[in-house]
């Protein structure tokens, strides 16, 4: 049995309403307790703000893509160069890490659990390999199902339930934990050379359209009662005037919605906050999306937020990812993969000089700022898309004080400035809303009910920032608050010390999420039983893998933690 | 500040001599400069483990790094230097030059692979023979040599200027396959013989090749015919057969051929009549 105890930090703890409040927090086991004993060990917080770990909703730290995007970069990785300390391994950087350093240096920000958004099913078995391989953080992974042929056939022949059971099931044998749609119906169109434009195209020889795989997918999710929503990459993505498609998006499962409780999360917004008829008259949609953000309830956001730099972008959005290639004329990688997604990376620079890039930049913030509700919008950069992981920090200083942006403001392209609705707002985030925005608010749309908080029962991850709100205002001193929020002074993984002031000091791994769905009724079960033999026979005639070894077995995770759910079917 | 280091012994293993650089020993005392990191194979030493060392402050302000001794299996020598000599007298590694931006290298042997790649500004002559991707961008990168000077006295690999951007390569000897490969500006000048495929996927810049030419890839288009021509400040005398290319990607760069040594390009006079 160990005892830890977290002593007189300023704690930051929204779902339990606590706001700055300076108190311990006890920990035994791995899990937060009431109380612990006098000989427990103490970790000296006085002065510094205590925050549940951080949670990233949207991240891509593993699989097909990612590693693709590896091997493509070689000149990416020289500048970035980890050395192998006592406790660490050698790895690299720089906006694709190796699976080590991305463990690394998520840890070492006070980050316990992230989520990777995006993973072919046929990649199942290889993304998880290196998410056993990622140390320091808890993770999860959602398959790519909306352009799923059988899934897609069922949405055709309007098959509800035998569709919920195929999707708890591809679940199950992906191991994943949601339901990840990209450019529903434009990956499978893709395959033929082609794309959908809006969310009633035709989808090539499904006679269906993205509208009914949003809907579909959402009424799936609802009966299987997962824990998260479904996770959209809307149509359109990174085309001019594609707010539209976002606000069609969301308004076309608003009549699904049970109560006051989310069915979709569109994932880095800010790729479909695009206003204007060209990339010359490129403007913020970032008003429009925000109204309607405040007005409905059954929406999340995360931001995609850019950070000028250097980076990698990979979607399974193949025809974007296509289109980006075309506007760069970097080197590219496209993919098909089977009957399922598509795939494509593209080196990008965003770059403070471009008036598209630096309205990018002020997009995301906006959005962020304009959402009154910090529980419906969540901090990324879809790493490594708009920007790699490691930046948060910076991102964080211009959530929290006006006057980084305004310093940034002055860098950017003079368009985009005069463009830009930033000077405009006047809020500045407090810690407390940080805290939701960066852990909080993402464990609650992911339905992870022992991450990011610190009641008692929740997993005891914690970090540690070096931060005085009561000496200094992190508005006016965001620099050092940046800095701090780079090195987080301490952080706790399951109970133990794993960085202390920006260093590694002990390697754990993680465990891995992922649903288990038990569907209740008999009736479900006989569906199964005859979509077996359906699918058995599907996989004789297209795929290059037998059934039999489509399944990831829970053996195969390095330590597996299912989630039940119970589903309404 | 006149640095002398002399080998102690046949180095059989690769060596990493990052900190062999003007820059670095600027201000250091000889026991600092004895100091200094080196990583030997696997194993961490220092300089003064693997060189004697002698330094004589008496002369000019200047750094100058005079290597005795063939120093084959030690690279980046002189990495991201901007000022001061390094004279090797003797064999060089990989990787010398790579990234400097200022004052020279001079080697009286032989060097390895990506001899200035990437550099930005400062000469490189190499008295004897220099491996493959001279001035080349670094794996991946398209950023190749962006300024300076390189000059071979002997020959060079293949994918000499590979995505080269500015600058200038002379070779005074022959050149592998590849010279100036995706190269985007600045010159390359070839004496000797080249293997071929001289400017594949080049979209700007100028490739003289004074020698016999193995090919001249079928993407290029002929120009004219040039008496002479401009290699750094020099005039060249030809003729030369001017192509331009490539083509396949779109490419308005400059391909010189020599008339005189390349009788089998006469089948291209029929388009200049």
């Amino acid at each position: 049995m160990t005892e830890l105890i977290v002593k007189n930090g300023f704690v930051y703890d929204p779902l339990n309403r606590i706001d700055g409040e300076r108190m311990d927090i006890c920990i035994r086991d791995g899990k937060i307790v009431k109380s612990v004993k006098d000989k427990a060990k103490v970790v000296d917080a006085s002065g510094m703000v205590v925050m549940p770990g951080g949670v990233d909703i949207h991240s891509h730290i593993a699989g097909g893509e990612v590693d693709t995007g590896r091997l493509l970069r070689p000149e990416d990785h020289v500048k970035d160069v980890e050395v192998k300390t006592a406790v660490t391994r050698s790895g690299v950087g720089f906006s694709i890490p190796s699976t080590f350093t991305t463990g690394y240096r998520y840890s070492k920000m006070g980050y316990t659990t992230v989520m990777n958004p995006s993973m072919a099913p046929l990649q199942a078995r290889h993304t998880h390999e290196e998410l056993s391989d990622t140390p320091m953080i808890d993770k999860g992974t959602y398959p790519l199902l909306g352009d799923w042929w059988i899934s897609l056939e069922h949405i055709r022949d309007g098959l509800l339930e035998e569709n919920a059971a195929h999707i708890a099931w591809m679940l199950k044998a992906t191991r994943g934990y949601a339901i990840k749609i990209v450019n529903p119906g434009g990956l499978e169109a893709w395959g033929f050379g082609r794309n959908v434009h809006s969310l009633d195209d035709q989808v090539p020889n499904f006679g269906i359209t993205p509208r009914e795989i949003i809907r579909g997918l959402c009424k799936v999710n609802t009966m299987l009662n997962l824990p998260h929503t479904i996770h959209l990459h809307t149509n359109n993505l990174g085309q001019p005037g594609n707010y539209v498609t976002a606000l069609e998006s969301m308004k076309c499962v608003e009549d699904l919605a049970r109560k006051d409780k989310p069915v979709l999360h569109i994932t880095h917004i800010q790729f479909c906050a695009f206003k204007g008829e060209d990339w010359g008259r490129l403007k913020s949609g970032a008003e429009e999306i925000a109204n309607y953000v405040n007005n409905h309830s059954h929406v999340t956001l995360d931001m995609g937020q850019v950070v000028f730099s250097d980076t990698t972008t990979m979607t399974a959005d193949g025809p974007f990812q296509f289109g980006l290639y075309h506007l760069t004329g970097n080197k590219w990688v496209n993919h098909d993969v089977e009957t399922e997604t598509s795939g494509g990376i593209v080196p990008f620079t965003y770059k403070r000089s471009s008036a598209v890039h630096a309205t990018q930049w002020s997009i995301a913030l906006e959005i962020m700022l304009l959402v009154k509700d910090p529980w419906k919008v969540f901090m990324t950069t879809d790493h490594p898309n708009a920007g790699p992981f490691f930046y948060y920090p910076k991102i964080f200083a211009w959530y929290i004080s006006k006057k980084a942006r305004e310093d940034m403001l002055k860098k950017i392209n003079k368009r985009a400035r005069k463009r830009s609705l930033l000077p405009t707002i006047d809020r500045e985030l407090s810690l407390y809303e940080l805290a939701i925005v960066t852990r909080a608010g993402q464990a609650k749309a992911l339905g992870l009910k022992d991450k990011g908080h610190l009641g008692v029962g929740a997993d005891a991850d914690i970090a540690v920032y070096n931060i005085n709100p009561e000496r200094a205002d992190p508005a006016k001193k965001f620099v050092s608050a940046r800095k701090a929020f780079d090195r987080a002074a301490y952080t706790i993984k399951d109970g133990e010390v794993v960085v202390k002031d920006g260093k590694i000091v002990k390697q754990v791994f993680g465990k891995t999420y992922w649903v288990d769905v038990e569907c209740a009724r008999n009736h479900c079960r006989t569906t199964r039983a005859r979509a077996d033999a359906k699918i058995k026979k599907k996989f004789k005639d297209y795929w290059t893998v037998e059934y039999e070894n489509y399944p990831i077995r829970e053996g195969f995770l390095h330590s597996s933690a299912p989630v039940a759910v119970k589903a309404e079917i | 500040m006149a640095i002398t280091l002399i080998p102690k012994r046949v180095f059989k293993f690769p060596i990493e001599g990052k900190n062999i650089s003007p820059d670095v020993f600027g201000k250091k005392s000889e026991k600092e400069i004895a100091a200094l990191e080196m990583w030997e194979g696997n194993r961490k030493v220092s300089i003064g483990d693997l060189f004697d060392i002698k330094v004589d402050r008496s002369s000019s302000e200047d750094v100058t790094i005079k290597i005795e001794g063939n120093v084959g299996t030690v690279r980046n020598v002189g990495f991201r230097m901007s000022m001061g000599e390094v004279i090797v007298d003797g064999d060089v590694g990989m990787h010398v030059g790579e990234e400097m931006s200022g004052g020279s290298i001079t080697v009286s042997g032989n060097a390895g692979s990506w001899a200035g790649s990437q550099m930005k500004d400062g000469t490189i002559e190499i008295k004897g023979n220099a491996g493959n991707y001279i001035g080349a961008a670094y794996r991946g990168s398209t950023k190749g040599m962006s300024g300076g000077k390189i000059v071979i006295h002997g020959n060079a690999g293949h994918e000499v200027g590979c995505f080269m951007r500015n600058g200038v390569i002379k070779i005074l000897g022959d050149v592998g396959i590849f010279a100036g490969i995706h190269m985007n500006n600045g010159t390359i000048f070839v004496q000797g013989t080249s293997q071929g495929r001289a400017g594949a996927q080049m979209t700007n810049g100028k490739i003289v090749l004074a020698g016999h030419s193995e090919d001249v890839m079928p993407t290029f288009t002929i120009e004219d015919i040039k008496a002479k021509v401009k290699v750094d400040d020099e005039k060249i005398e030809g003729p030369f057969y001017r192509f331009t290319g490539d083509l396949a990607d779109d490419g308005k760069g400059k391909l010189y051929v020599s008339k005189s040594e390349n009788p089998y390009l006469k089948s291209y006079d029929k388009y200049l009549e």
